[in-house]
């Protein structure tokens, strides 16, 4: 089966890059999932977004995106963070904390990292 | 005599003492400069995949956006200098100020009044002490600086240039704010260890320039979620960031160098005048001794000449 490049880049540092078979996440304008072979696109992700990597014979990545931008084209998917983390290093009590803050940005920070752990949609 | 040797001595021991400060200096330089370098190099591949994009986006946007178009009667400059918060690093700072003195009178000559904004405490002393009007400043990021610094900077700097869009002449537009028509970024590019140059940067408008070499055949189309202007929009105050982050990665590289290399030679300094106090002193203290011993055989020579 086909699969798809994905590299996932943070202003720090490059985050993850490898092989996956189906990429989902949330833009502007809506849910989108991306299969190899899709047709080239640039779009701004929301702000409180969660990018979900799924790989052959792997566990799937969750990675919450703060300020995200994806990239689509012939070899692959770029995704674009101004900072990113996976859920494994997430903390569960400080992303509830901050999903609770009242400055929007931290806000959204706060969802993104609670919904890469699957807490909320 | 006497008080020349302890004199001497005293010299001894002070030129150790700043030798322990400046050997100190130069090892935290040193292992600063490699992580410095890394995180130079880490981020490099966002500024490669963001210009990328903006590209893509160029070609598929229209091109007038404000930070794209040259102003026709640019009257206002605004002009980024990034320094470091510290002294003790060569000539660093006096490069990066020499540079900014020299694209102030370039602008000026071409009738730009120069609109300062500056990084680090050492700029901020040399143009507040001639009197500048500096319009932001900003302190204690430039040794470390993280993103969020430079997204407040790149915030700032944004905004001040979109202000600008409406100024006539030097009268603030219809929205008040008087802004600025160009963006300068004035900071020390990291080329090695050894070398680093004070570099002026135009940040605004850009110039996105297309890689031939990428793409070969024909252009990818691509659709864009928001459209093209909206994506541009918000990309573009990124790529700014990004911009501004990089160069004082940089310049934190360069701080970190040029004060390994100014400490080094301060270290070599005081040890070079260590050796040479030291020879001066035993040299004094063996004159004592010599005049210590010719004064007593004088002394017994005398008194044996007396005996007889």
């Amino acid at each position: 089966m086909a699969e798809l490049d994905v590299s996932i880049v943070a202003v720090e540092r490059r985050i993850w890059a490898g092989k996956a078979s189906f990429l989902f996440t949330r833009t502007t304008s809506g849910d989108i999932g991306i299969l190899p072979h899709h047709i080239p696109l640039v779009a701004q992700l929301v702000d409180d977004a969660m990018v979900r990597v799924e790989r052959e014979g792997e566990e799937d990545l969750r990675i919450a995106v703060d300020g995200g931008y994806m990239s689509v084209t012939e070899e692959g998917v770029t995704i674009l963070a101004e900072s990113a983390e996976f859920a494994s290093e997430i903390n569960a009590e400080a992303a509830k904390a901050d999903a609770a803050s009242d400055d929007p940005h931290v806000a959204a920070r706060g969802r993104a990292r609670l919904r890469a752990l699957g807490q909320i949609d | 005599m006497a008080a020349t040797l302890r004199e001497l001595r005293g010299r001894i021991r002070s030129a150790e003492s700043i030798k322990k400060i400046t050997k100190a200096q130069e090892l935290i330089a040193t292992s600063r400069i490699a992580k410095a370098q890394a995180r130079v190099e880490a981020a490099r591949p966002y500024a490669a995949e963001i210009t990328s994009m903006l590209s893509n986006l160029a070609a598929g946007a229209a091109l007038d956006h404000p930070l794209l178009v040259p102003r026709p009667n640019p009257k206002r400059a605004g002009v980024l200098v990034v320094t470091s918060d510290r002294g003790l690093c060569g000539a660093y700072n006096a490069n990066v100020l020499r540079q900014a003195e020299e694209l102030f009178a370039l602008l000026r000559e071409e009738g730009k009044t120069p609109v300062l904004y500056v990084i680090g405490r050492k700029a901020l002393g040399y143009f507040s002490f001639r009197n500048w009007a500096i319009t932001s400043s900003w302190i204690g990021i430039s040794e470390r600086p993280s993103y969020e610094d430079a997204q407040e900077v790149a915030n700032t700097l944004v905004e001040a240039f979109l202000a600008g869009a409406d100024d006539d002449d030097d009268e603030p537009g219809p929205d008040g704010i008087l802004g600025v028509d160009e963006l300068h970024i004035v900071f020390t590019e990291f080329k090695s260890m050894l070398s680093q140059t004070a570099m002026v940067r135009r940040m605004a408008p850009m110039e996105v320039t297309y890689s031939e070499d990428v793409d070969p055949g024909p252009r990818t189309l691509f659709s864009f979620e928001p459209d093209a202007d909206t994506l541009f929009e918000s990309l573009l105050p990124r790529y700014v960031a990004t911009r501004i982050f990089a160069a004082l990665l940089e310049s934190s590289a360069s701080e970190s160098a040029s004060r390994r290399r100014a400490m080094k030679a301060a270290t070599d300094n005081a040890d070079d005048l260590i050796k040479v106090l030291t020879l001066m002193a035993n040299r004094e203290r063996q004159a004592q001794i010599t005049q210590e011993i010719s004064e007593i055989v004088g002394g017994a020579n005398a008194l044996a000449d007396a005996a007889k």
